[in-house]
């Protein structure tokens, strides 16, 4: 579980996060939403640590990850697995050495041991004969897979993915979706998504934080989304004809289902 | 004021690069890989330029001795002491900004618009000491190798084109390389090539570490790095031998 305190993040007189809290639990799909410049990205970097915040908490399991010593965070950083939004896979490696990296790093098993795990997420992540390819012959959807197989091969407790559709087709992102779910029921992590896909808040959201100026604006599930009052998340999640209309459609079967 | 922030997070760079490996054989690994791409993959270069240098420096002391009461052999001292005293370490190292710095610059850059050092940094690992510290250790392994080279080429270079012009013969010359040597000249070009390896390779990591933005920045910051590298190397080069000679 990850407990996110009244963060607080600013960049000169920039309030880019202003005093936001989410509890985000094991086993589900949380899901950081926003239009562009939100906060949705700073908030995630600051929950990696990749950002310190400048007022607030970041918990891990009850651990407070923002202050406590390098060589704690360090050990907590080993549970965090992270897809980027452009996979972040490394150039001058293969796809089964950028998987084996953190296991090389990390490990201390045979290479035989490790090429079977490598070889096992790869499988998880639906990847197979593309061991040896560089990052540069795969598609877009098959750099997701790997940095996701990346992420997942240490076993990680967190799981952060930082916008994992963005420019993909709506096939392979939900492929993608699907994966991070069952990746996330299957192991028990606690999965963190930056999004702003409509098709993965429906599918794959558990929990939504819904982030408007740096704000927490709305927090709920995909299925508590959709009788949503809040104006400005209708406005961002609804924001088409065709969207306001299967969202009336939902309602009613929503609605269909309780009354049956 | 730019100038004192940079060089403070300059040094906070090299302070963040010590600390335990989190896994030392992957640190040797890539210690041997950047042996491998600044030594073996500058050799090339460093050769054919070396060679030219120290025969350009034949052939433009002997169009300068034009006194018939200075023994030849003097061209093939001058060669000598000029290859090692500034050719070779100098002219080497700034060839050497060029192409290792700037691939340092790109490589770091690249790695950071792409997100990888993000990624390396939330796996654990500290990208500073597992980055940087191999490429600077690395230079200062390869590039006095490098330099040491230079010199054995240059004054073969300048042997050869001695020769092959019919201005003194290879006997000569190797009578000329024995005469009034100063075994500190060497020890003074090591430590100029020590002192560059390491402007060399910590200028460009930090370029390149800290770049902010995309493909346009990475140029930016390879050229800025080159341009500062070379600059840094010639104040060294003034100030060791105003301290040293």
């Amino acid at each position: 579980m990850i407990e996110v305190r009244n963060i607080k993040k600013v960049f000169g007189d920039k309030v880019v996060i202003n005093d936001v809290s989410a509890t985000m639990q094991a086993g589900q799909c949380n899901l950081i939403i926003g239009s562009s410049g939100s906060g949705k990205t700073v908030l995630m970097k600051c929950m990696v640590g990749l950002f310190t915040p400048d007022q607030g908490e970041i918990l891990y399991n009850g651990q407070d990850f923002i202050n406590m010593p390098d060589q704690d965070k360090a050990e907590i950083r080993k549970q965090i697995g992270m897809l980027f939004q452009g996979s972040a896979l490394f150039d001058s490696l293969t796809v089964e050495q950028n998987v084996m990296f953190p296991l090389d790093m990390f490990t201390k098993d045979s290479h035989a041991r490790k090429l079977e795990r490598v070889n096992e997420v790869l499988a998880r992540v639906k990847l197979v004969d593309a061991n040896k390819k560089f990052p540069s012959e795969l598609s877009g959807g098959m750099k997701k897979r790997v940095a996701l197989a990346r992420a997942i091969v240490l076993n990680p407790k967190y799981l952060f993915c930082d916008e994992p559709n963005s420019g993909l087709d709506p096939q392979t992102s939900l492929v993608i979706d699907r994966l991070i779910q069952e990746i996330t029921i299957e192991y028990n992590i606690t999965t963190v998504i930056n999004t702003h896909d409509m098709n993965s808040l429906m599918e794959i959201g558990n929990y939504i934080l819904y982030m408007y100026q740096g704000n927490k604006e709305w927090e709920g599930s995909n299925k508590e989304i959709i009788f949503s009052k809040n104006q400005r998340l209708n406005d961002f999640i609804f924001a088409s004809e065709f969207l306001r209309d299967a969202k009336e459609k939902r309602m009613e079967e929503e609605r269909g289902g309780r009354e049956a | 004021m730019a100038i004192f922030r940079n060089i403070g997070r300059f040094l906070l760079m090299l302070k963040g690069m010590f600390s335990k490996p989190e896994n030392g054989k992957m640190y040797w690994k890539e210690f041997m890989h950047q042996c491998s791409e600044i030594g073996v993959g500058s050799l090339g270069i460093v050769a054919i330029i070396s060679v030219f240098i120290g025969a350009v420096s034949t052939l433009q002391t002997a169009y300068q001795l034009l006194s018939p009461l200075i023994p030849k052999s003097t061209i093939a001292q001058i060669v000598r002491d000029t290859v090692i005293l500034e050719f070779a370490p100098t002219l080497t190292c700034i060839v050497l900004a060029g192409v290792v710095g700037s691939k340092i610059a790109s490589e770091l850059g690249n790695m950071r618009v792409s997100e990888q050092i993000d990624a390396l940094e939330i796996m654990g690992i500290n990208t500073k000491s597992y980055l940087i510290m191999p490429k600077i250790i690395a230079g200062m392994l390869m590039i006095p190798l490098l330099v040491v080279i230079a010199m054995a080429l240059g004054i073969w270079g300048g042997r050869f084109a001695g020769e092959m012009a019919g201005i003194l013969s290879t006997e000569t010359f190797d009578k000329g390389l024995h005469e009034a040597f100063v075994p500190y000249n060497v020890t003074f070009a090591l430590a100029k090539s020590y002192t560059f390896a390491f402007i060399i390779c910590s200028i460009p990591a930090f370029y390149g570490y800290y770049v902010q933005g995309g493909a346009l920045e990475i140029g930016r910051a390879s050229t800025k790095a080159v341009v500062v590298s070379c600059i840094m190397l010639l104040f060294a080069d003034y100030l060791l031998s105003a301290l040293l000679l």
